[in-house]
């Protein structure tokens, strides 16, 4: 566990949502260093998105704490907006702008003047290699490159943390790789990385990991420590042992 | 025979699933029992064009005992709430601009003296007839009163009587319910077949489950038979509540054949059915197949049905297209079974309307239906 | 703060710019409904079927008849003599009125100066058969008194054709009528600016509605509910275009309705956009309302329209509110688009000003700010 000098970027203590009757969250408690690339894994149902609608706001825990880059969710949400990034599993730029609209657009909501906005936005079609389709509608992209772009757009106005809800889903492995580049030279600057996947291979490039099953934290730590931890070769197995089930679960 | 007793049975565990669909979703269920309902109360009490209360001004130069026998003709009408007497003409603008008063009487000046003297005079009656119908039922409603008045004083001219005896027939007391009930069971049953249908059926077709049950061995009919008969048990379910809610809240009255009105409440869902698979067998979205229900099918059947406006007030051309609309014919039997108490005798050639408009529909729709599987 | 509200407008902008459903939507939907509502919506009484049952068959008779065709509100369906012909005639639809002169008409007439005839009408449609009675009463009381005032022998006058001149002498009170605003009772006239208004509350509610939950569908609204925009600008970047669209398609429906189908424009246009400016904040308060209890395009849809049905039954657009029972007119209050239509009509035929339609103005306002507020304080960027 690499142990930085700042403050906690993510900290969550007992944060749990139910509906209804249904826990979704379950007194779930992390924390994540300031710089760091942290992944949030788990199966199909298991509480990530959730747990990640509460950390960006978009959902009231029910129970339990939790900041990001230092502010309360339940009380200083809209600090917590100002210093995030977030782009959702669904994807979510306008398609029926084009590229440079939405970087105008997400520019101009988080402030940034019209000088900043001309800047980044060179520096993003460079990075990206799109100068060519600037004009496009978002539309008329292939899905690999809306990934980027919607990455880029996330990180537009520089965040302290930035939420990735399964960021690569669908996406052919050389784009993948392309867009860990991407998350990878966002922590040098010193973004804080929350990343969901189903790739365990992609899990192999977080500094750390957390598995949720049914709701909890099942396993927190380094890939290799995990890997220690359970005393298998590799994360997949790690990740089976622990979603076989609750009873597995509770032994380990 | 094993073959065919396996594609019933199949029929069977199909038609199963769609009821469970409908059971299960209690929201909707609720919904499509309730609404015909309240749509009935509010249709029973907001569409009302009976003309009541009317607000008359008399404007009286030179009040005197003629004026106020008239005054007190129009106080015991009952039709009309009198406003406080004006003495000139122009004050009448402003009342009507405003919408304060809806007739307005005017008398000459010196009415009494001229009554006297035997010199002719002038009442000018005015109503607000922004609203046509309204304005000239006002209107005659006024002269009735003034023409009695006018006699009362020995000014009418002549003494030939010639009366005219009144018959209101089929609904005596003009209510406006009587008229909007029929329609509305049109209305309720487009909305359960056709809107409800395409909607169903368009959302299997996006979620990819109509594939699944076009490469099963189903016909296409049993499909659509299965998707539709749970819909039609709900349309007539409906067209029992709002019989019964009409006759129990409005007192609307029934004087024909009940077992003719639900064989035909069937044959019109069984049309407005054919038109919901037809929608949906050719939009490709939940979306589109929902506009275009509303639009294809919804709209005509309120709007060019006779539902609210009269066919026969409607110009040449568009009283054509509403050949073409179903729930015009099925609103002419149901009036026709309901009000006038007629049957098959008379109403043959609208139910002949609707069985082919049935044919040609149903002929589409398992066309369309089958050409996906080819 | 009006940066961000800047960069918004132009996305709702470029947006609806390129969508051509909505674009249609927006400018052709609208424009066939008004042509084909204008003249489908209309309870305009054309010539009605009469069904002449006389017994009679006298100069008298006919001389009634001939009045009763002599206008251009009743057509003869047929004669018989016997009434059966006439019953079937009605059962089948043939008919809307039976005029049955009885036996012994012109006797009574002249013998007795008094006589009955006996009109039957299919009332199934109440508000009709009341006025082609009174229609069918003003021409019967006309012929009697036209031959009161006849100086003939009433056994030569009961069968001619002209009315005779007036005696002169005795005192007689001549009843004149006019209908004012509306002088050639077009039905068009009155139906029209309801019309109008109902289109531009269907857009508005339906546009703002279908624009926010197209969003929430999409996931971009939570990519804006993440990012610190204010809520207030936010809406204000959704409803100030469609604001804009539902002003300019009153406008431009203010000119149909002068241009085609000839609606008089009395009163002042300025006072008609000012009170659609208001208006349109109540409807696309609604909007934004369903758009916050709706989380698909369907079920917005459908609260959408199950709302509109109640707005208009309750509106007067159809049937005139005050027709109403009591409690359904003071329900009917809190309907804004009753007091706009009430106070379009007014403007358009009557040309009220606003010492008459402040009343109005005022309660659009008060509810337009209700509704609004209501919306606005239910939108959340966070799920509770």
């Amino acid at each position: 566990m690499t142990i930085r000098s700042a403050a906690p970027a993510i900290v969550a203590r007992s944060l749990s949502r139910r509906f209804g009757s249904f826990t979704a969250v379950d007194r779930i408690s992390f924390e994540v260093q300031a710089g760091e690339v942290f992944g949030f894994l788990g199966a199909n149902g298991a509480g990530k998105t959730t747990a990640i609608r509460m950390l960006t706001g978009l959902l009231s825990p029910s129970d339990g704490e939790a900041s990001v880059a230092g502010f309360d969710v339940r009380t200083q949400i809209e600090q917590v907006r100002r210093h995030i990034g977030y782009m959702s599993q669904r994807f979510s730029l306008y398609d029926d702008l084009t590229v440079r609209e939405n970087i105008r657009l997400y520019g101009g909501i988080y402030g940034l003047t019209d000088a900043e906005i001309a800047e980044r936005t060179t520096a993003i079609l460079a990075e990206l290699r799109f100068a060519p389709s600037v004009a496009a509608l978002v539309r008329s992209l292939p899905l690999g490159w809306k990934q980027k772009l919607a990455l880029s757009v996330a990180l537009l106005h520089r965040p302290a943390v930035v939420f990735l809800d399964e960021p690569t889903g669908g996406v052919d492995p050389i784009t993948r790789r392309q867009f860990w580049e991407l998350i990878y030279q966002a922590a040098a600057r010193g973004t804080t990385v929350f990343v969901t996947t189903h790739y365990l291979d992609e899990a192999e490039y977080c500094d750390r990991l957390s598995i949720m099953v049914d709701g909890r934290v099942a396993a927190l730590g380094t890939p290799s420590a995990l890997k220690a931890e359970f005393s298998v070769p590799t994360l997949d197995e790690v990740f089976v042992r622990l979603a076989r089930g609750p009873a597995t679960g509770a032994v380990l | 025979m094993t073959t065919r007793f396996s594609s019933v049975g199949a029929l069977r565990a199909f038609m199963r699933k769609e009821v469970r669909h409908l059971l299960r979703d209690r929201q909707t269920l609720l919904i499509l029992l309730l609404l015909p309902i309240a749509q009935l109360l509010l249709f029973g009490f907001a569409v009302r064009t009976d003309v009541s209360q009317v607000r008359i001004a008399v404007v009286a130069p030179s009040p005197g005992a003629a004026t106020a026998a008239l005054r007190t003709r129009f106080e015991h009408s009952g039709r009309f709430r009198l406003l406080p007497p004006l003495l000139h003409p122009d004050s009448l603008d402003a009342l009507f601009r405003s919408g304060q008063a809806d007739v307005g009487v005017v008398l000459e000046p010196g009415l009494s003296s001229r009554l006297a003297a035997g010199v002719p005079t002038a009442v000018l009656i005015v109503a607000d007839a922004a609203d046509p119908n309204t304005g000239t039922t006002m209107k005659n409603y006024a002269s009735a009163v003034v023409r009695d008045w006018v006699a009362s004083l020995g000014a009418a001219p002549g003494a030939v009587q010639l009366a005219t005896r009144l018959r209101m027939r089929f609904n005596p007391t003009l209510e406006s319910v009587n008229l909007f009930v029929p329609g509305l069971i049109a209305l309720i049953l487009t909305m359960v077949t056709s809107l409800m249908t395409a909607i169903s059926l368009s959302r299997e077709k996006e979620r990819g489950t109509f594939e699944v049950l076009l490469v099963s061995p189903l016909h296409p009919w049993q499909i659509i038979i299965g998707k539709v008969l749970p819909y039609l048990a709900l349309a007539m379910a409906n067209v029992a509540t709002v019989l019964l809610a009409a006759w129990l809240v409005f007192d609307v009255p029934f004087r024909g054949s009940l077992a003719l009105l639900l064989a035909s409440s069937m044959l019109f869902s069984l049309v407005g059915l054919a038109l919901g698979v037809l929608i949906a067998s050719v939009t490709t979205s939940q979306l589109a197949a929902m506009l275009a229900a509303l639009g294809g099918t919804m709209l005509p059947n309120t709007m060019l049905s006779g539902l609210i406006f009269p066919i026969s007030s409607m110009p040449r051309p568009l009283q054509l297209v509403t050949n073409i609309v179903p729930a015009r014919w099925f609103i002419e039997i149901v009036r026709g079974i309901m009000l006038k108490g007629v049957g098959l005798t008379i109403l043959w050639p609208q139910v002949l309307v609707l069985t082919v408009m049935l044919l040609v529909l149903l002929t589409l729709a398992i066309r369309k239906t089958s050409v996906r599987l080819a | 703060m009006l940066r961000s509200l800047r960069v918004l407008l132009t996305k709702e902008f470029l947006q609806i710019r390129r969508d051509a459903v909505i674009l249609r939507m927006l400018l052709v939907m609208p424009l066939l409904q008004l042509l084909v509502l204008a003249n489908a919506a209309t309870f305009e009484i054309r010539a009605s079927d009469l069904w002449v049952v006389d017994q009679d068959r006298t100069p008298a008779a006919r001389a009634l008849v001939d009045r009763f065709t002599a206008t251009t509100r009743f057509s003869v369906a047929g004669y018989s003599i016997d009434s059966r012909a006439g019953d079937d005639a009605m059962l089948r639809g043939a008919a809307d009125a039976l005029l049955v002169i009885p036996p012994a008409f012109e006797r009574d007439v002249v013998r007795d100066r008094a006589a009955t005839v006996q009109l039957v009408l299919n009332a199934v449609n109440g508000s009709q058969a009341g006025l082609i009675q009174s229609y069918a009463s003003e021409i019967v009381v006309r012929y009697s008194a036209e031959l009161g005032r006849t100086r003939l022998p009433l056994r030569r006058a009961v069968g001619t054709g002209s009315e005779p001149a007036p005696v002169r002498g005795q005192p007689v009170i001549d009843i004149r009528t006019r209908a004012r605003y509306n002088t050639s009772l077009d039905y068009q006239r009155f139906m029209v600016p309801g019309i109008l208004v109902q289109l531009i509350t269907l857009i508005g509610t339906l546009m703002t509605a279908l624009n926010i939950v197209r969003e929430k569908e999409a996931g971009t609204l939570d990519q804006l509910n993440v990012t610190p925009i204010r809520p207030a600008v936010f809406i204000a970047a959704k409803l100030l275009p469609l604001w804009i669209i539902g002003l300019v398609e009153f406008a431009g429906g203010l000119v149909i309705a002068r241009v085609i189908f000839n609606v008089p424009i009395e009163g002042s246009v300025l006072l008609l956009l000012v009170g659609a400016a208001i208006y349109l904040l109540a409807a696309l308060g609604l909007g934004l309302w369903v758009s916050t209890v709706s989380d698909t395009q369907q079920q917005a849809l459908f609260v959408t329209f199950s709302l509109m049905m109640v707005y208009l039954l309750m509106s007067g657009l159809f049937t005139p509110v005050r027709a109403m029972p009591g409690w359904v007119q003071g329900v009917a209050q809190l309907n804004p688009m009753m007091h706009f239509i009430s106070m379009v009509r007014a403007v358009l035929l009557k040309g009220a000003g606003l010492a008459e339609v402040w009343r109005q103005l005022l309660a659009l306002g008060l509810l337009g700010t209700a509704m609004l507020g209501l919306a606005v304080s239910q939108y959340r960027k966070r799920t509770v």
